[in-house]
C-alpha cells in the first residue's frame, strides 16, 4: 500500500473497490487501527491515532470496528452467541449485570434480524448458517456502538440470495444508528449497491486510482483501469453482457507487488499509455471536476483542457453524496 | 433406453452428444442418505454449452462428478441412465462401462477441469510433463503428438508454449494456471467438457480473458460445454442454455434469454432479482428469504415451498413435473404462469 490518502465523514459509507493484492484489506486493516502505517498518518477528529495515549487509543479502537470475511474463522467456535457478545459487553463495562447483558444481546439480535432472539442466544457457531454467522459478527462489532465498521468482504462468502439481506441489513444500521462504513469488497455490483449514496475509491496495485460519487464511477469511469473493470464485468443480462464493449488491455499479466512498475504502476497494461511520461512520472490523484479524483495523466490532461465543455453537459454526478453531521475525519496518508 | 431414444430424435434437433435419464445420487453418511441429485434428465447437442446454475450444495458439483463416475467414496448413483453417443455414432452406456473403459472415457471423450484448478496441478511436475502424462495416462499418443498439441492449445488459450511447459506450476499466475487446465482439458479432442466454476477465485480481468478463451476455443473447436456455477453473469455470458438447480433436483431449463428474460420458476426468478446489472441505474434487488432444505429429508412436494412467495397448499402435496411452459423451457412449477420478472428501477444517476 502506497500513498493512500482517504477521509470519511461520520455516517458515510465508503467503498473500497479493487482486486486481491490491491492493498485493500490492508487500508482497512490500518483504519481499524490493527495494523501500523509503515509511514504517513490516519487521524481520527483530527487527531493522529499513533500519537493517542491509552485511554484515547482505546476510545478510537471501540468506535472503529472491523468485521471480517469469513464467519467461519471470526468467531470463537466453543462459545455461545450469548458469550460472544456479552463479552465485548462486560469487558468494556457498557453492562451492570448479567441480566442487563441479556437485555442488550437480545437487542443486538433484534437489530441484526435475528429473531426470535431466544432460539440463537445459547446456540454455537456451528449451528447457525454461514449468513447467520456473519450477523453475529455484525451483531458483535455493534456491542460497543461504533461509529465506523470497516466490512472487509463481509459478504463474499454467503451465496446471493442470503448476500442481499445482509446488505439490506447494513444499510439499516447505517440509516437507522447512523453507522458509517468503510466497506471493502472486490464486487463492484455490492459496491455500488451498497454505496449508491456515497463514494467509491478503486485501489490498484496499493494505490487509490479514482475516487468518486458511486453513481459517476459506474456509469462514467475515468480512469483506464476502471473503464477496463467495469467493461470486463460480465452482466446477468445476454444481450447486454454480449454487447458490452470490451477494453482491449495492452497485458493480461499482473504485476507483482514486489516488483511494482515505475511511474504509473497500470502502464505496462494500459491502453492509453504514453512512452516517456507515464512509464516515468507517477500520476497523483488529482481533481478532475469537483467531485471526482483520478490518478491518470491523459485523462487529467484531457478533462482539465476541456473543462468547460464537460461542466455544460453534465456527466451523471448527481446524488450527493451522504454526508453526516461534521464531526471529523478519519484521513490516512502513507508514502 | 426407449424415452431416450425418442428424445433423441423428436423435433429434428441434432442427436444429443449426452443424455442423462432420471439420474439419482445419494450420499450415505452417518446423519443419513443424502439426496444430493434427483431424477435429473437433460440432454447436451453437439457444439452446445449448457450453465447449470445453483447456490452451494444444490447438488451441481456431484452431477458434475457423476457424469464421469467421479463421486468420492460414500456416494453413489443409485438410478438412472448415462448416454454418450461418440463420435462414430454408436452410443455407450456410461454407467456400463470397466474400469478400463472409464479411464479412456475420461479425458478423450468427456474432461473435467474442477473447481479450484489452481490445485489440480502438480507442483512438483513441470507443465509439460503433466501434459504427457495425461495424455499417455488417457490414450495412445506418441510424445511428439502430445508435444504438437499442447503447444497449439497453449497458444490458443493465449500462453507461449516455450515458456509455460518449461514452467512449474507456482512460476504462473492463477489465471495463467486455469488457462493451463483449459488447454489440458482439451488435450484429447473430447467431445464434452465439464468446467467447475471455471471462474471463481479469479480476479474480474483474468475472469475476463478466460470467458474470451472459452468463446474463441468453441468457435474453433468442436465440442459441447457443461459448466457449473453460482454466477449468474457467467451463464450469461458463455450458455446457449441455461439450467437451474435447486434441492439436488433440476426446476428449470431453457435458452439463456428465455431464462434470463423471462423466467418462469420462483426460484429462478429469486437468483435473478437478487443480481443487478452493474451498468446503469440503480435497480431494487431482492433475497430469497430462508434457507436451502436439507437434502437428508427435503420437504415434501416442491422442495422450493417454504421459501416460495407463489406457494400455495397444493405445493407442499404435489411434487411438480418439469411443465412446456414455451419452446424449449420447461419450469418445475405448478404456477409458472403467474411467475412473471419485473425489474424496478429505484434510482436514476441523475
Amino acid at each position: 500500500m502506497d500513498d493512500v490518502s482517504l477521509s470519511l465523514e461520520a455516517g458515510e459509507v465508503l467503498c473500497l473497490v479493487g482486486e486481491s493484492g490491491s492493498g485493500k484489506t490492508t487500508t482497512g486493516k490500518i483504519v481499524a487501527g490493527l495494523l501500523k502505517p509503515t509511514s504517513g498518518s490516519v487521524r481520527f477528529r483530527g487527531q493522529d491515532i499513533w500519537q493517542m495515549d491509552k485511554a484515547q487509543f482505546k476510545a478510537y479502537r471501540r468506535a472503529v470496528q472491523i468485521v471480517h470475511q469469513d464467519p467461519y474463522a471470526s468467531l470463537n467456535p466453543i462459545h455461545t452467541v450469548f458469550t460472544i457478545l456479552a463479552a465485548p459487553l462486560q469487558r468494556h463495562g457498557m453492562v451492570r449485570s448479567r441480566a442487563e447483558a441479556v437485555r442488550r444481546v437480545v437487542e443486538l439480535l433484534e437489530t441484526v434480524d435475528l429473531t426470535p432472539p431466544e432460539s440463537f442466544l445459547f446456540k454455537y457457531p456451528h449451528q447457525l448458517s454461514g449468513g447467520q454467522r456473519q450477523r453475529v459478527s455484525i451483531a458483535r462489532a455493534l456491542t460497543v456502538n461504533p461509529e465506523l465498521i470497516v466490512a472487509d468482504e463481509a459478504t463474499s462468502m454467503v451465496d446471493v440470495s442470503i448476500r442481499v439481506s445482509l446488505l439490506n441489513t447494513l444499510q439499516r444500521l447505517r440509516d437507522e444508528l447512523g453507522v458509517g462504513f468503510l466497506f471493502i469488497t472486490h464486487d463492484l455490483a455490492i459496491a455500488k449497491y451498497f454505496a449508491w449514496h456515497g463514494r467509491i475509491a478503486v485501489m490498484y496495485l496499493g494505490r487509490v486510482v479514482e475516487f468518486s460519487p458511486t453513481p459517476a464511477l459506474i456509469n462514467d469511469p475515468q480512469h483506464p483501469y476502471t473503464r477496463a473493470l467495469l467493461a470486463a464485468i460480465p452482466e446477468p443480462d445476454p444481450d447486454l453482457t454480449r454487447r458490452k464493449g470490451k477494453l482491449q488491455l495492452r497485458s493480461l499479466d499482473i504485476p507483482s507487488l514486489l516488483h511494482i512498475p515505475p511511474g504509473c504502476s497500470f502502464h505496462p497494461r494500459c491502453p492509453l499509455f504514453e512512452a516517456g511520461l507515464c512509464d516515468v512520472q507517477r500520476p497523483d490523484l488529482v481533481p478532475i471536476d469537483e467531485k471526482r479524483l483520478v490518478a491518470c495523466h491523459v485523462v487529467a490532461r484531457e478533462r482539465t483542457g476541456t473543462i468547460a465543455k464537460h461542466m455544460a453537459s453534465p456527466v451523471g454526478i448527481s446524488s450527493n453524496p451522504m454526508i453526516g453531521a461534521d464531526r471529523g475525519e478519519y484521513g490516512k496518508e502513507s508514502s | 433406453m426407449t424415452a431416450w431414444q425418442r428424445s433423441s430424435t423428436s423435433n429434428g434437433n441434432p442427436a444429443p452428444v449426452l443424455s442423462v435419464r432420471n439420474l439419482e445420487v445419494r450420499y450415505f453418511t452417518r446423519a443419513g442418505t443424502v439426496q444430493a441429485v434427483r431424477d435429473v434428465s437433460f440432454d447436451l447437442r453437439p457444439g452446445e454449452s449448457i450453465a447449470l446454475i445453483g447456490e452451494s450444495g444444490c447438488g451441481k458439483t456431484t452431477l458434475g462428478l457423476a457424469l464421469l463416475r467421479l463421486l468420492p467414496k460414500g456416494a453413489r448413483i443409485v438410478d438412472g441412465e448415462i448416454r454418450y453417443r461418440r463420435r462414430d455414432g454408436q452410443v455407450i452406456d456410461v454407467l456400463q462401462l470397466d474400469q478400463e473403459e472409464i479411464r479412456r472415457f475420461r479425458w478423450q471423450e468427456c474432461a473435467m477441469v474442477f473447481q479450484g484448478a489452481l490445485n489440480a496441478l502438480n507442483p512438483v511436475l513441470r507443465i509439460w510433463d503433466q501434459m504427457l502424462d495425461t495424455a499417455r495416462a488417457h490414450a495412445a499418443l506418441s510424445r511428439d503428438e502430445v508435444r504438437e498439441r499442447s503447444e497449439r492449445l497453449l497458444r490458443m488459450v493465449q500462453l507461449e508454449p516455450e515458456r509455460v511447459l518449461n514452467a512449474y506450476p507456482h512460476e504462473l499466475s492463477g489465471g495463467m494456471r486455469q488457462r493451463v487446465m483449459i488447454a489440458m482439458s482439451l488435450l484429447l479432442d473430447p467431445q464434452i467438457i465439464i468446467y467447475d466454476e471455471p471462474t471463481t477465485a479469479l480476479d474480474i480481468l483474468t475472469q475476463r480473458a478466460i470467458i474470451e478463451v472459452l468463446r474463441s476455443l468453441r468457435e474453433q473447436l468442436d465440442f459441447s460445454m457443461l459448466f457449473i456455477s453460482h454466477d449468474l453473469p457467467l451463464a450469461a455470458e458463455l450458455a446457449d442454455r441455461v439450467a437451474t438447480m435447486y434441492a439436488g433436483k433440476i426446476i428449470e431449463v431453457g435458452d439463456v434469454r428465455e431464462i434470463f428474460y423471462n423466467p418462469r420458476h420462483p426460484y429462478t426468478l429469486g437468483l435473478i432479482k437478487a443480481v443487478p446489472p452493474i451498468v446503469g441505474e440503480l435497480y431494487d434487488i431482492s433475497s430469497i428469504p430462508g434457507t436451502p432444505p436439507n437434502l437428508i429429508e427435503p420437504p415434501p412436494g416442491c422442495s422450493f415451498h417454504p421459501r416460495c412467495p407463489y406457494a400455495r397448499e397444493r405445493c407442499a402435496r404435489e411434487m411438480p413435473p418439469l411443465y412446456e411452459v414455451g419452446a424449449l423451457h420447461t419450469s418445475a412449477c405448478h404456477y409458472w404462469q403467474e411467475v412473471k420478472l419485473e425489474r424496478q428501477v429505484v434510482e436514476t444517476g441523475d
